[in-house]
């Protein structure tokens, strides 16, 4: 789960991390009101989970609280690589001496917390890594042992870090990394990491993602989910607990495993047809499942065909059958479906699917067969619209 | 013989009183699998269907003869379930829980590494050493005996490659599946290493998916150390950039971990990439000189 800047730096926040006074608004009026409470320059800044913000004109500086409202004018609505900002975040103006950058990533090939540390930060760092990776200085963490402070000085002397703000960057870094630990992250990132004229170090930006499978032991963060920035499909999926991408072709795709599902994917592109959605039951799903996924599916106006992927080990094709002609009881199912069942219980599964005699269902004996039927019936129905 | 579990197997079943547990410790078992016992703390002295079931897995070690672990045991709990198993004196533990979280996996990956012992998953579908033994959550009955070990991230993905050979009446040796979560034990080179030391095995199907670098590494890794033939498939050929689907691995961004990146490197490795499952096995049948059906 990715966090927006200011929620991440209220999380920053609370492990000690310097950052500027703010707050959220939602309205220009609420901008307004924010500035007038920080007093001051104030940053109106664009919350979305993209990057590139600033050259995308979503961030700006306000001299006084009616400057602050008609730049959040400008910013709400603005689309930034198709994310469209509905939030702000108003804070203190910072003065700027210097900019570095600071990551930790979750290293899974190497299985240790990686640590990036660079004084050209403000930059895209991938930029820096390719030009000039004598600027990047990086180390793995013992993830035992956690970071230590030597360890975080050696890195500062390795990446040059100025002498007057060596000990505030070093105090940083260890207060991120409990950061990183205690709330679970798979990535946090400062750039830039700030450097003020008068010495103070502040981290200026927050890039903060939170291990899904660990929300459970962070509720407060689970509820940082913005739900209404969501895709509705996406929101109406992840409340039944399935896995389901938007894409933009016409074949609906319904498998069990993300494996498979992304293999399937793939089978209806090369049968020259579009995928318009991944969606992964998971294992072991009920015929209820099966039911609420297909109208997630359906929901999707775009949706010509369905293929119903399914090779059954926990999951039971029985209960796959049972969802689809529940499905097509309760749910008013204009499009063609084409089923391949395999593995646990497929014989009852088709055995099902057959005496139901269903006038829209279509069943195929190999996956490469069902896709290029899938695909055929998508075509022939968009010819007849 | 095939890797990792078999005739030798004695398997302890964690979780074996829960639904899902106890389903699949008597499903291995139907299979051929030794399952000669099961753990549930406060549980110890009760049976499943004649398993006997103990209160820890070293118990189990100590008084049934266990040396390999199954785990299926809720995420929140899977993690302590893996310290213990690497402290009891199994060689091999299979993990089978999803879920669990990414920090807790990290240090214990590390605790089994200095243990010795070999870790399957998490979030995986197990380990199947045809018609010896099947250890996990795979429908076997699809698999045939056979030369051919197939490594698979994703589990419905492998049962589909193993179905695709057997269809094309190519037997399998083993079916590993590593999992598909950030921090597995056993990861692709593993599985090839193994897979090569095995001599029931004689080809090896690697099956990858986009996101991360490990196929890329495994594409040195066969360069190197890997004799027998090797195909690839990976899925996710047609996978939107910046989008997770599904697994933790499977996320694209930027120039790494497409699959394009990952079916160059295999290639340049000299392992021939089939397009899709149907075209593995195609692959797979082509290079044994088995007639490949139209």
């Amino acid at each position: 789960m990715d966090l927006y800047e200011h929620q991440g730096k209220e999380l920053f926040a609370r492990h000690g991390v310097n950052v500027s006074a703010g707050k959220v608004a939602y309205t220009p009026e609420e901008a307004e009101q924010a500035a007038k409470e920080l007093g001051g320059q104030v940053v109106v800044k664009a919350q979305v989970l993209m990057g590139g913000r600033g050259k995308a004109g979503g961030i700006k500086l306000a001299n006084d609280p009616a400057e602050a409202k008609a730049k959040a004018e400008d910013i709400i609505g603005l689309d930034i690589k198709g994310h469209v900002v509905r939030r702000l975040w108003i804070e203190d103006a910072s003065d700027i001496d210097r900019e570095y950058y600071f990551s930790i990533n979750f290293d899974r090939t190497a299985k240790m917390p990686l640590l990036m540390l660079s004084t050209e930060g403000g930059m895209d760092i991938e930029e820096v890594a390719e030009k000039t990776p004598e600027k990047l200085a990086t180390m793995h963490v013992d993830p035992v042992w956690g970071l230590r402070a030597f360890e975080a000085r050696q890195l500062a002397f390795q990446a040059n870090i100025d002498a007057d703000v060596r000990n505030k960057v070093v105090a940083m870094m260890l207060q991120l990394y409990d950061a990183f630990v205690k709330e679970d992250a798979m990535l946090v990132e400062v750039n830039p990491l700030l450097i003020t004229p008068d010495g103070e170090v502040k981290a200026l930006d927050s890039k903060f993602s939170v291990d899904d499978n660990a929300l459970f032991r962070h509720p407060y963060i689970a509820e940082m989910r913005d739900v209404q920035a969501q895709d509705p499909q996406e929101q109406m999926a992840h409340e039944k607990g399935v896995t389901y991408v938007k894409l933009d072709g016409e074949v609906g795709i319904l498998g069990n495993g993300a494996g498979l599902v992304m293999s399937t994917l793939d089978v209806i592109q090369q049968a020259g047809g579009r995928p318009a959605n991944f969606l992964d039951v998971g294992g072991g799903a009920t015929a209820e499942e099966i039911v609420a996924s297909l109208e997630i599916i359906l929901s999707d106006d775009k949706v010509r065909s369905i293929f119903f992927n399914i090779f059954g080990g926990i999951t039971r094709c029985t209960e796959v059958a049972q969802g689809i002609i529940t499905a097509l009881e309760q749910l008013d199912v204009q499009v063609p479906i084409v089923v391949r069942l395999d593995g646990t219980a497929s014989e009852e599964g088709l055995k099902m699917l057959a005496d139901a005699n269903l006038s829209n269902v279509t069943v195929a004996d190999t996956m490469l067969g069902a896709a290029a039927e899938a695909v055929a019936l998508a075509s022939g129905t968009t010819a007849t619209v | 013989m095939g890797v990792l579990v078999g005739k030798d197997t004695r398997l302890v079943v964690s979780g074996i009183t829960g639904r899902e547990g106890s389903f699949h410790a008597l499903n291995n078992r139907k299979y051929g699998t030794n399952v000669v016992a099961g753990v549930t703390p406060g549980k110890g002295g009760q049976d499943v269907e004649g398993i006997p079931v103990f209160n820890t897995i070293a118990d189990s070690v100590k008084e049934a003869g266990a040396n390999t672990s199954m785990l299926f045991v809720p995420p929140r709990f899977a993690v302590d379930a893996i310290y213990e198993a690497a402290d009891s004196g199994v060689e091999v533990i299979i993990c089978i829980t999803e879920g669990i979280p990414a920090h807790d996996m990290l240090l214990a990956y590390h605790y089994v590494k200095e243990k010795g012992v070999r870790l399957v998953g998490p979030n995986c579908p197990g380990v199947c050493t045809v018609g010896e033994a099947n250890v996990g959550i795979m429908p076997a009955h699809i698999f045939t005996p056979g030369s051919v070990g197939l490594v698979s991230r994703s589990g419905t993905l492998t049962y589909q490659l193993g179905k695709e050979l057997s269809d094309m009446g190519i037997g399998q040796s083993t079916i590993l599946g590593i999992g598909g979560d950030p921090i597995i034990g056993t990861n692709h080179r593993d599985a090839l290493a193994l897979f090569e030391a095995d001599p029931a095995t004689d080809m090896i199907v690697m099956v990858g998916e986009i996101g991360g670098n490990e196929e890329e590494l495994a594409a040195e890794f066969i360069k190197d150390h890997v004799t027998k033939p090797v195909i690839g498939y990976i899925a996710g050929l047609t996978a939107p950039e910046g989008k997770a689907m599904g697994h933790a691995g499977a996320i694209i961004s930027g120039n790494s971990g497409t699959a394009q990146s990952k079916v160059d490197a295999l290639t340049e490795a000299g392992v021939k990439v089939g397009e899709n499952p149907t075209a593995v096995a195609r692959l797979v049948a082509e290079a044994r000189g088995v007639a490949v059906p139209a």
